[in-house]
């Protein structure tokens, strides 16, 4: 599996490893939603590293979609609410 | 997986389907630079051309040196041989003299050499990588021309899920080609009707063809007709003919076939 993490790149994922990163990504979610800003920065740092631990950089220039997607390890909470509100960051 | 990750993947993909539309072509930009690519080689190629021929130059100039210094050494051995010493002291010091021009060139020649095969391994290479791009720039141009395509059926099932969308399009898919079976058999039996296509049976005929069996075949009655109407009148048939009709019309209405009631 193709994971981007913004503004870093691609890392290619095993399966295996997605159970335990799912758990983050569920915790990220719901301090996400319940703005616990502390919160989100450390599972969001946690979550980030433990892909960047478990996979392999792609190359820069390949060109393989991404299934999933993660903020950049700079990104505040507000701008993560933003991006998964139906407008996102990106307009269009 | 209802994370964040999926949901972000999930935003960026829609958002990439709607900017597809918007976003220059990068095929033409892929093309562009491919040609760009191959100017370079071009330009790496001939540079190998020039450093070959300087080579060939060198060589040529390599082989003059050589001769002249046999020519030499061949002077000083006659010379020698007539018991002119000096002589072939003098030739043997300007063969020295070209010896050592000789050893030069032969350095240069060397070095030449190696840039000649440094280049062509380059070129090699640049070929390998430009090819390798070309492929790249297709495969990539193809999935873009998929998404284009992937974008458009999406805004056709906007509003159903993916997997209604799919199922969806399987079933618009099959009654697309049901009907356009159905037109096609539709079009060819009008051109076969009308003659503009052959019918490989050979059963059936255009439309003159037609008009033409049926003017032949309502001819071929109107003689019959007359000849029985003659048999009848006891006369030659064209006076059957003016008998029958009184104005000599008959031949051109087949319908007055009744007429031989009243006779």
């Amino acid at each position: 599996m193709i994971v981007r993490i913004m503004g870093e790149g691609q890392v290619k994922l095993e399966d295996a490893h997605l159970t335990e990163l799912n758990k983050l990504d569920d915790e990220l979610l719901a301090e996400m939603e319940n703005g616990d800003d502390a919160g989100f920065r450390a599972t969001l740092t946690a979550l980030l590293d433990a892909v960047r631990r478990f996979g392999t950089p792609l190359p820069d220039d390949a060109l393989e979609p991404s299934e999933l997607i993660l903020p950049s390890p700079e990104s505040t909470l507000e701008e993560v609410q933003e991006l998964l509100s139906d407008d996102g960051l990106i307009p269009g | 997986m209802s994370g964040v990750m999926k949901r972000m993947g999930m935003i960026f993909r829609a958002k990439a389907n709607k900017a597809l539309d918007r976003a220059e072509d990068p095929r033409e930009t892929l093309d562009y630079s491919y040609q760009k690519q191959l100017e370079l080689l071009q330009k790496v190629r001939r540079g190998v051309a020039d450093v070959a021929t300087s080579r060939k130059r060198l060589e040529l100039q390599l082989n003059q040196l050589q001769q002249q210094s046999s020519k030499l050494e061949d002077q000083g051995r006659k010379a020698l041989a007539l018991g002119r010493e000096d002589l072939a002291r003098e030739a043997l010091s300007r063969r020295a003299a070209l010896q050592q021009q000789v050893t030069d060139l032969e350095t240069q020649h060397s070095t030449l050499q190696g840039e000649e095969e440094k280049l062509t391994l380059a070129a090699q290479r640049l070929q390998a990588k430009v090819d390798a791009f070309r492929t790249k720039k297709e495969t990539i141009k193809a999935t873009y021309t998929a998404a284009q395509a992937q974008t458009r059926i999406g805004e056709a099932f906007s509003g159903i899920s993916e997997e209604m969308g799919d199922v969806g399009l399987a079933i618009q898919r099959a009654e697309d080609k049901t009907q356009q079976l159905q037109a096609r058999a539709g079009a060819i039996d009008e051109l076969l009707a009308s003659g503009a296509l052959d019918d490989p049976s050979g059963m059936a005929k255009d439309d003159i063809a037609a008009e033409l069996d049926r003017l032949s075949g309502g001819t071929d009655v109107e003689l019959e007709l007359q000849r029985m109407k003659a048999e009848l009148a006891g006369g030659s048939p064209q006076q059957a003919i003016e008998g029958g009709t009184g104005q000599g019309q008959s031949q051109q209405q087949p319908q007055d076939t009744p007429r031989l009631d009243k006779q």
